[in-house]
């Protein structure tokens, strides 16, 4: 099994899930995050006084999938997270050792 | 006495008003601040209410307005024993402006001036923000109220050498209120020091929201504040109430177009600022000015404390919130305007020697004669507040009672003096961890009484 791990711009959260739910992926766990990338952050100013704000917000996704569907996973998160314009995010894969489901205690792919 | 309803309705409602500023000072800096000193920031506000209140009754208001059997004690400070203990006939007499009726109730006019003295000390927590005790504060407040407030009311208001010898004119506050506690807040942060990386770090706004609320509190509370300063209810009353309004809207266009232009965007928080920055302005001269020169005051003073707002970065003094470079040049811009705009068109008592005795400004053929008046008034109010001021704070320096210690700086005044923070946004509120953990705390070391309340003394524990 893989993670896909993906950190998108806010505003994309939307498509990126609808993306998902047409692929049948079964469920996602979304977070708030903060970071930047080769973006950097941007500035703001109070009374005359720059301030930078280093971190962006930005979305984090998460899906676990099988090792059969992960690229198409991973291509519909990049055609609908991307606007085209920097700070699209990045995505990247890592392998799962194992999953269980804790209601039922099913194991691995079943858990999913 | 014969009581004038209307005159003392409008008193009554103008103190009203005068207390809601307070408040609204509070969001205005409980804004401006970061989160982690919402509350002290705030608190500092709301402590000068429950203080000052109970001292100006106790011994305020005989001091700053009682008058002194000898005239030149009178120059100084005003009568000890004429308002002071439990004594009730003042209800029953009226008060007397320069001697002519006002159909007001002398209590009417004591609690009238209680709301000026309160929100006076508030205004001076803004320059203090995130590192002074707040047992240092109260102590402060107490001393600065005592030594340098009551006098100086007593100076411009009360019957004393400002008012009277050098007859500056301040009509609701330019010397007495905004210079007085601009010094006063130079003063105790030069002493105080600068917050724990200042200016290297981000100490942007956290909420301005808050801001804006508190500008438009101060802005509604101002009314009573500059139109209720004329006692009664008569024709410069109402220039004062339109002075505040039209002196303020440009002063929010002042500020707004110097932000734009240097800075790129305008904002609301320069919107907000520049609104209090032409109340502060337009206080000392609103009951003395036509509404157009009003305009010009608001102008000048929203653009020029856009600009003095930088001079912190300057100089290196951490004047936190801004209090030297709105109200201290805020007040001085205000205070020297009536020297050029005073007109007793607006007010016959300008130039009423049985009245204020003083000169119209330069640009109604007064001459230069007010404005070194209103020069040498706040220039008395500047030296005496910072002064005095200054000695207060190293006196309580001494006493190891003045900052805070690094430790509670960095992890927020708020929990380290008051033990309460100001937000729990986690989607579960609870205990101080927050959370999906609060909710863990809570099933397994909280008992929930049969109500299905959780016992709320742990829970604050943990």
């Amino acid at each position: 099994m893989k993670l896909v791990t993906a950190v998108i711009k806010p505003y994309q959260l939307d498509a990126v899930k609808e993306a998902l739910h047409a692929l049948g992926v079964a469920g996602l766990t979304v977070s708030e995050v903060q970071g930047y990338g080769r973006q950097k952050g941007h500035t703001e100013v109070y009374r005359g006084a720059e301030y930078t704000v280093e971190f962006l917000p930005k979305i984090k996704v998460e899906v676990v999938t099988d090792e059969i569907d992960v690229d198409k996973v991973v291509d519909a998160v990049v055609a609908s997270a991307r606007t085209g314009k920097i700070g699209d995010g990045k995505v990247w894969v890592t392998s799962v050792d194992d999953v269980v489901r804790v209601r039922t205690g099913e194991r691995g792919l079943d858990a999913l | 006495m014969e009581i004038n309803t209307g005159n003392t309705a409008w008193l009554l409602l103008s103190s009203a008003l005068v207390l809601l500023m307070t408040p609204g000072l509070a969001l205005f800096y409980g804004g401006l601040n970061r989160s982690k000193g919402v509350l002290n920031m705030m608190m500092m506000s709301f402590s000068c209410i429950g203080l000052i209140s109970v001292l100006w009754v106790l011994y305020g208001f005989t001091l700053a307005f009682g008058v002194n059997g000898s005239a030149g004690l009178n120059n100084i400070i005003g009568n000890f024993s004429t308002y002071f203990g439990t004594g009730t006939s003042a209800i029953t007499e009226e008060w007397l402006f320069f001697g002519a009726n006002t159909g007001i109730p002398t209590y009417a006019f004591m609690g009238f001036q209680m709301m000026f003295a309160i929100i006076t000390v508030a205004l001076i927590s803004g320059a203090v923000s995130d590192r002074l005790k707040f047992g240092g504060w109260v102590i402060f407040a107490f001393a600065w109220f005592t030594l340098v407030y009551i006098p100086v009311a007593h100076w411009v208001w009360g019957g004393g050498f400002i008012g009277s010898k050098i007859r500056a004119l301040d009509f609701a506050g330019g010397t007495a209120v905004h210079i007085n506690a601009g010094a006063a807040a130079l003063a105790l942060c030069l002493i105080l020091g600068k917050r724990i990386g200042w200016p290297r770090e981000n100490m942007r706004p956290h909420n301005v929201p808050f801001v804006a609320l508190g500008a438009g509190l101060l802005w509604f509370g101002w009314f009573g504040f500059n139109a209720g300063s004329e006692l009664t209810v008569d024709g410069t009353t109402v220039f004062a109430f339109i002075n505040t309004q039209v002196a303020t809207a440009a002063a929010l266009v002042g500020w707004v177009v110097v932000e734009w232009f240097r800075d790129g965007k305008p904002t609301l928080v320069g919107a907000s600022s520049g609104a209090v920055a032409g109340l502060v302005a337009i206080t000392p001269a609103c009951g003395f000015v036509a509404p157009l020169p009003a305009v010009l005051i608001g102008l000048i003073a929203g653009a020029f404390c856009a600009l003095a707002v930088g001079l912190k970065y300057r100089f290196g003094y951490d004047d936190s919130l801004d209090v030297v470079g709105v109200h201290f040049v805020g007040g001085w811009i205000g205070s020297l305007s009536i020297g050029f705009f005073a007109t007793a068109q607006v007010n016959a008592g300008i130039t009423d020697s049985k009245i204020l005795n003083a000169s119209e400004g330069l640009f109604y053929g007064g001459g230069l004669a007010q404005l070194g008046r209103q020069f040498l008034g706040s220039f008395v109010v500047t030296l005496y507040s910072f002064a005095i001021a200054a000695a207060i704070a190293l006196a309580i320096k001494a006493f190891k009672s003045l900052r805070v210690t690094p430790e509670a700086e960095i992890s927020g005044i708020d929990i380290a003096d008051h033990g309460e923070t100001g937000y729990d946004l986690t989607p579960s509120g609870g205990s101080g961890g927050g959370g999906a953990f609060a909710m863990a705390g809570l099933t397994n070391s909280a008992p929930i009484d049969a109500d299905g309340k959780a016992d709320v003394s742990q829970k604050v524990a943990g």
